[in-house]
């Protein structure tokens, strides 16, 4: 009974953890956005699944129809998937000038690129 | 059930594969999916949303982007034990959470007690259209779309200044038009002014079955985009004019603004569609089909001039 109750949720739980992982560990910056396009959907599954009510229909009136489902999440997810998709945009935006202005965009290359220029200017500021 | 296994498994291969192209292949499989199960939850107006977004747009701005990038990740880095270990404590400590949740589907839960009986019971007579998303998205939370709207059309911005700014328009060629490839380009031809017109639909019977400015907006974008992955980015933007559609993202959100407005000058509160008409329920039956444009048409042009800047950028590539 308990497993079927919470179904939905451990699976919103799982796909968030999935997520999560791809966030801290992978260095790719491009696989990180996807990472967290995974997590961002988990939360999108978590909203309508706590919308849903057994037996109930799609919230569009009819007068035939008594038991609705939730319809305000959807309002919520209907819009923070548009709006998740333009942050989205900008965060790829964002990937894509620091590899034009590094030439890579691995996390690890880019954080020993940032200490060698610091390195560069300290001997610089030295002399 | 299955469609939620299908899901996890999907997830899964996408942390698994190392190229790239691949993984977002399988994200645009991911977001078919939710898709799915979103109807399968009766929230059709958010599946209509995510199967234009996570199967449509995502998967094209992130090859858009990939081109840009690189294909393959860099696989030398080691993975963590301590992440995995953080990862897997932090998600038996959700599940410890969610035993004091409701069981799924329960109709006397908590999250169905408070607004959601006004708007399922009340609407239909106050606001007058039969699809409660609408009315609640359009009328009652009117303010909360405003400002999402804006943070569409910021982002927009920001991604403009940041790819397009400093660089002239007409220089790069844009995804290589798809010359060869003749079954694609008849297809093409005869399935993209059915998207558009899909997306009319959707947007002007909103009120009555699922559909809207959000949605109807990134199915239009669809399918311009699908039209410069065949025809080539030059030809596209003889057609749909990137100045046209920075004025059209600005002129939406200024046309959802001006409705709060004019609902102020006639005397009502800001985006109060009910003294827009002699009758409240034509007032808002008005205000609720001019914002929907509005939001439809800053969607729409702020899609299509994201992927613009990043086709721009990628040079002949994205395709």
């Amino acid at each position: 009974m308990m497993l079927v109750a919470h179904y939905n949720y451990w699976v919103v739980i799982a796909l968030m953890m999935i997520g999560f992982y791809v966030v801290i560990v992978q260095g790719n910056l491009v696989k990180k956005l996807i990472g967290l396009n995974i997590f961002q959907t988990s939360v999108f599954i978590f909203y309508i699944s706590v919308g849903k009510v057994a037996g109930g229909s799609a919230p569009i009136y009819d007068p035939e129809v008594t038991l609705y489902s939730n319809p305000l999440p959807h309002v919520l997810i209907l819009t923070a998937i548009v709006v998740g998709i333009a942050t989205m945009a900008l965060g790829l935006a964002l990937v894509v000038r620091i590899k034009e202005a590094y030439g890579s965009v691995e996390e690890e290359e880019l954080q020993a690129r940032d200490l060698e220029a610091e390195d560069a200017q300290q001997k610089e500021n030295q002399c | 059930m299955t469609l939620l296994a299908l899901l996890v498994v999907t997830a899964l291969a996408i942390v698994w594969l190392r190229d790239l192209f691949a993984a977002v292949m399988v994200a645009g499989i991911y977001g078919l999916l939710s898709a799915s199960f979103f109807v399968s939850m009766d929230a059709v107006d958010v599946a209509f949303t995510e199967a234009a977004v996570g199967a449509g747009v995502f998967p094209l701005l992130m090859l858009a982007a990939l081109a840009i990038t690189g294909r393959y990740e860099d696989t030398r880095h080691k993975r963590q034990l301590s992440s995995l270990v953080l990862v897997l404590v932090t998600g038996a400590m959700l599940i410890v959470a969610t035993w004091d949740m409701p069981p799924f589907g329960a109709a006397d839960a908590p999250a169905h007690q408070h607004l959601a009986v006004r708007y399922i019971q009340d609407s239909p007579q106050e606001v007058g259209i039969p699809n409660m998303v609408t009315s609640v998205l359009a009328s009652y939370r009117g303010y909360d779309t405003l400002g999402e709207v804006a943070v569409v059309f910021t982002a927009v911005v920001g991604v403009l200044c940041l790819l397009s700014l400093g660089r002239g328009t007409t220089q790069s060629s844009g995804p290589a038009a798809m010359q060869g490839h003749v079954v694609l380009r008849v297809v093409g031809k005869i399935l993209i002014p059915l998207i558009l017109l899909f997306a009319l639909y959707v947007q002007f019977h909103g009120e009555y079955g699922p559909g809207g400015g959000f949605q109807a907006g990134v199915i239009f974008a669809a399918g311009i985009i699908l039209y410069t992955m065949l025809f080539g980015l030059d030809s596209t933007r003889r057609v749909v004019k990137p100045t046209l559609l920075r004025v059209l993202a600005a002129l939406g959100l200024l046309l959802y603004g001006s409705v709060g407005v004019v609902s102020l000058v006639a005397g009502g509160n800001f985006l109060d569609y009910s003294v827009l008409a002699g009758d409240p329920v034509a007032g808002q039956h008005l205000g609720i089909l001019v914002i929907e444009l509005g939001v439809g048409v800053t969607v729409a042009a702020a899609m299509i001039l994201i992927f613009y800047a990043f086709a721009d950028r990628g040079g002949d590539g994205g395709a």
